[in-house]
């Protein structure tokens, strides 16, 4: 009956254990302090500086890593495997990248105030979907309503008509395949297959500064951590178990009484919400968004991160997408020609020989020194 | 000037030469004299003359001053139609056209070595030493090939007649000056479908006339036609500002509406067909992965890449004709079928043996795990071939189309494909309902474990069927080279459609399949039409997403009672 009475925002942080929130400071202590300064505060040939190659790169992993924490909720909790998550993700990437192409102001190639890809088409106004977008509060809804709501007409009818499993990955898929195609053409309005790129300043500040590189690495890493914090709240919560059961047994949870169209619909619109900021982030530390970002083969590694991590530790898929993006940028860049058999092993091996992933590894190991 | 009149110029000289007029001066004074002399030099070499002669006048006006004299002779000469016209026209045409004398008063016809007079038709020898040639300027070339092509209307031949009345017909008819040909054509033709030709040129060159009786029956003439050429014009007569006359205004209206509605019809079956045509394409891609995905219940996302491997194997044996047996390179693509076939087949059995086995019942995973085989197969394509596109040249027999209606052309290798398809669908169909095998595979599919009981191996039907699958991806990749780039990443455009097939038709059994990929090319190619490709997909896509919504198994699922 006590927690019944327990204050929600108790009930929020407690949900995550000690050894969680030992973690949780050690990495925020690492990210938002320790990286941060030594990007800051020491210069080039420094033995402590970190330089803007490993401070991109590491805030790049951070939103990837977000990505993986919603992939787990969705996948990992309530076995609903989505192959769309890039499309959201790029979804939220473009609705901020609106606001930074409105920001770039005169300074384009062409002095309008258009976007340069817009006067290049001979465009005189905004197309009515660009209204507002140079409001900075306005982008920072648009990046959670336009994959939110998204997400949220897919998966009523998707989610009523209980087409679940692997009718739903492919359908998610088709859905991302439609998407891809509409943001290739030129005059949807986002730029083609250039996207948006060359952005200037948010809120005035210069986007390419270090001080603003630092502030977005933290930010990634405090979305990181929240997600986690969110994540395990949600799945120690009722609801979570509720979710888990649908997973396990959707028939059953149905016997029983409980609806499983809202459970889902929730957990994926807030998946693809979290997608989306994770895009969003994403687009300002990398200077670029274009739909290669909705490319199938994006979202399909979005699920490999999960399943590498470990699926349903949440923990796990985020440690997945740092193991696996790290590695592809160093294979990148040793052995170009072997990624793709690297990715492709990955992805048989994982698959046939831990199906519980790094954090699954790890338990069984400790279970079995401990014994 | 010495020209080397025995090469004949090619038609493409025509423009340069607009600028290089090759007339000698020619006065009144000089036309005077040709036609003086003319007669004097044919009583010279006075030869029994058996054909209808010339107006020498009428042939000295090739030489004439300026375009319009020109043009008037050789429009002339079209009107009498001899054969003895049309040699000189023909002459003219190909520059074998020599001016000749003094005062170049005597226009010599050659025949190789051999010069003939243009008006008589007699030999003249020696051939004179001293001959310009006759260079119709462009504008005179014009007339002439439309004389000629008009010319070809009086020879025996059938064919070149018809052909000749079709190019009229599609170059929108003649010059009014031609309507009393067309009377003579239409007199002496035999055959129906050449006389419907000429009687649609006739009113296309009618409507140019000044009598609104003439224009009337021409406007009413073209209804019949299903040219979309005529759509045009006869708009254009619909308009008072053109059209005068109400009556020929109301007639063009009515024309116009029945001409609308065949050019419709021909839109329609043009648009049925290529949606047919990429249903079969669909239909080959999906087939093989109705077999693993929905007889085994394997996400196979490599799929597409056994698509590719079947191209790539076309490509290979492909360069192998062309290095070693250039003499029969059309008929590689034959010998192309059975290499795409195994060679997807020995994948296949490779990809099942190796991983595929140990995931049945695992469908995510399968999916997961194969994606993975199919990041290893295109790169593996990749070292081994290179990332760009390959060049497949398609046989000769494969290219070309056959001409419906005027505006309906349908392409031999999309009607090859559609047939290829169809053949494939009828050998699986025989494999798995009329072997042994097939009843095999059935069996598991039915029940696994019943099926082992009663002795059938479970475990090797599945890699048998599972080839199966990968070796028809494979055919499907032979169809792909004849249509689409090949290239390592050709097959990740179409595992969505594939899996959209097979996920619309329904698990379990082929006939979905086929009226899934049917349903979705035609259904595509009408969108398209309106709409553009893009939201032709994202139409297609959401019908499919309704669909779904009534038939959570597809439109043809199988029956069964189970519940997860």
């Amino acid at each position: 009956m006590s927690t019944a009475r327990t204050p929600f925002i108790v009930r929020f942080f407690s949900a995550t254990g000690r050894t969680g929130w030992v973690a949780l400071t050690l990495f925020a202590l690492l990210t938002v302090v320790a990286v941060p300064v030594c990007h800051l505060m020491f210069s080039e040939g420094d033995a402590l500086y970190i330089s803007t190659f490993y401070v991109t790169l590491i805030g790049k992993i951070m939103c990837y890593a977000i990505v993986a924490v919603a992939m787990d909720l969705i996948w990992g909790y309530a076995g609903v495997l989505s192959l769309a998550q890039g499309l959201f993700f790029a979804l939220g990437g473009y609705a901020f990248g609106m606001y930074l192409m409105r920001s770039i102001g005169l300074d384009g190639v062409y002095q309008s105030h258009l976007p340069d890809f817009m006067v290049f088409l001979d465009w005189k106004e905004y197309p009515w979907f660009w209204a507002f977008t140079d409001s900075f509060l306005y982008s920072i809804f648009l990046v959670i309503a336009a994959p939110g709501l998204l997400a949220f007409v897919f998966g009523f009818f998707v989610f009523r008509s209980r087409v679940k499993g692997v009718y739903f990955a492919i359908i998610s898929q088709a859905m991302l395949y439609a998407f891809l195609l509409l943001f290739f053409m030129n005059n949807t309005g986002f730029g083609g297959n250039n996207g948006f790129t060359d952005f200037k300043r948010i809120l005035g500040y210069d986007i390419t500064s270090p001080e603003m590189r630092a502030t977005l690495f933290a930010l990634s890493s405090a979305t990181l951590m929240f997600s986690l914090l969110l994540g395990r709240y949600l799945v120690s919560s009722k609801y979570g178990r509720i979710l888990t059961a649908i997973r396990d047994a959707e028939m059953r949870v149905m016997f029983l009484g409980y609806n499983p169209l809202w459970y889902k619909l929730f957990v994926w619109t807030l998946a693809a919400i979290i997608c989306g900021i994770a895009g969003a982030l994403y687009v300002p530390q990398i200077g670029i968004i274009n739909p290669s970002e909705m490319a199938t083969a994006n979202s399909i590694e979005i699920a490999i991160w999960a399943a590498i991590g470990g699926r349903g530790t949440l923990i796990g898929p985020a440690i997945g997408a740092f193991v696996v993006n790290l590695s592809k940028s160093w294979f990148t860049v040793a052995f170009p020609e072997f990624w793709l058999y690297f990715l492709g092993l990955l992805f048989v091996l994982v698959t046939l020989l831990l199906p519980q992933g790094l954090v699954g590894l790890y338990q069984q190991l400790r279970a079995r020194s401990t014994r | 000037m010495i020209y080397n009149w025995l090469s004949k110029k090619p038609l493409g000289i025509i423009n340069s030469m607009l600028c290089k007029f090759q007339f000698r001066v020619s006065s009144p004074l000089q036309i005077l004299r040709t036609i003086f002399l003319l007669p004097w030099l044919a009583a010279m070499v006075a030869l029994p003359v058996n054909a209808a002669p010339l107006d020498p006048e009428l042939v000295g006006q090739l030489n004439g001053d300026g375009n319009k004299a020109k043009t008037t002779a050789i429009k002339e000469l079209t009107l009498l139609a001899t054969p003895e016209a049309i040699q000189i026209l023909n002459a003219l045409a190909d520059d074998r056209l020599m001016i000749a004398g003094d005062d170049g008063e005597l226009l010599l016809r050659m025949e190789g070595e051999q010069a003939f007079d243009a008006v008589t038709g007699e030999a003249v020898t020696p051939v004179p030493e001293d001959m310009d040639q006759l260079y119709p300027n462009n504008r005179v070339r014009v007339v002439l090939n439309t004389s000629l092509s008009i010319l070809k209307l009086f020879d025996p031949d059938r064919e070149v007649r018809l052909e000749a009345a079709k190019q009229i017909e599609d170059t929108g008819g003649a010059d009014a000056a031609f309507l009393p040909v067309m009377d003579k054509v239409l007199a002496q033709e035999s055959d129906s479908e050449i006389k419907d030709v000429i009687t649609l040129i006739k009113a296309m060159i009618g409507l140019k006339s000044t009598d609104p009786a003439i224009r009337l029956k021409a406007v009413q003439d073209l209804g019949e036609s299903d040219n979309p050429d005529i759509k045009l014009k006869l708009t254009e007569m619909t308009d008072p500002a053109n059209e005068a006359d109400s009556g020929v205004r109301s007639a063009a209206v009515e024309s116009l509406a029945s001409l609308e509605q065949k050019l419709l019809i021909g839109e329609t079956v043009t648009r049925v067909f290529t949606g047919v045509s990429l249903g079969s394409i669909l239909l080959l891609a999906a087939l093989g992965l109705a077999i693993t995905y929905g007889v085994m219940g394997i996400i196979n996302m490599a799929h597409g890449e056994l698509l590719m491997i079947g191209a790539f194997a076309t490509f290979v044996v492909h360069d192998f004709f062309r290095d070693h047996f250039a003499e029969y390179f059309d008929w590689y693509i034959v010998a192309a079928v059975p290499v795409a076939f195994f060679s997807a087949a020995i994948v296949g059995v490779i990809m099942e043996r190796t991983v595929i086995r140990w995931l049945y019942g695992r469908a995510l995973e399968t999916l997961l795990t194969t994606w993975g085989i199919s990041l290893i197969l295109i790169q593996t394509i990749r070292v081994t071939f290179g990332t760009f596109n390959q060049e497949i040249a398609n046989p000769a027999w494969l290219s070309g189309s056959v001409e419906v209606m005027s505006n309906v052309n349908l392409p031999w290798n999309r009607i090859i494909i559609i047939a290829f398809a169809i053949l494939v669908l009828m050998l699986v169909w025989v494999l798995l309902n009329r072997t042994r095998l097939g009843l095999f595979v059935r069996a598991v599919t039915q029940n696994r474990a019943m099926a082992g009981c009663v002795g059938v191996p479970t475990a090797r039907i599945d890699t048998v069927a599972f080839a199966l699958g990968a070796a028809i991806a494979g055919l499907g990749g032979v169809a792909l080279s004849q249509v689409s780039n090949v290239g390592p990443e050709m097959g990740q455009g179409y595992i969505v459609d594939c899996f959209m097939t097979v996920v619309l038709g329904g698990v379990g059994q082929l006939a979905g399949t086929v009226w899934a990929a049917m349903g979705i090319g035609i259904v595509t190619k009408l969108v398209e039409g309106g709409l553009g490709a893009v939201f032709a997909k994202i139409v297609v896509l959401a019908i499919i997403i309704l669909v779904i919504q009534k038939k959570p198994q597809g439109l043809f699922a199988l029956k069964g009672r189970t519940a997860d």
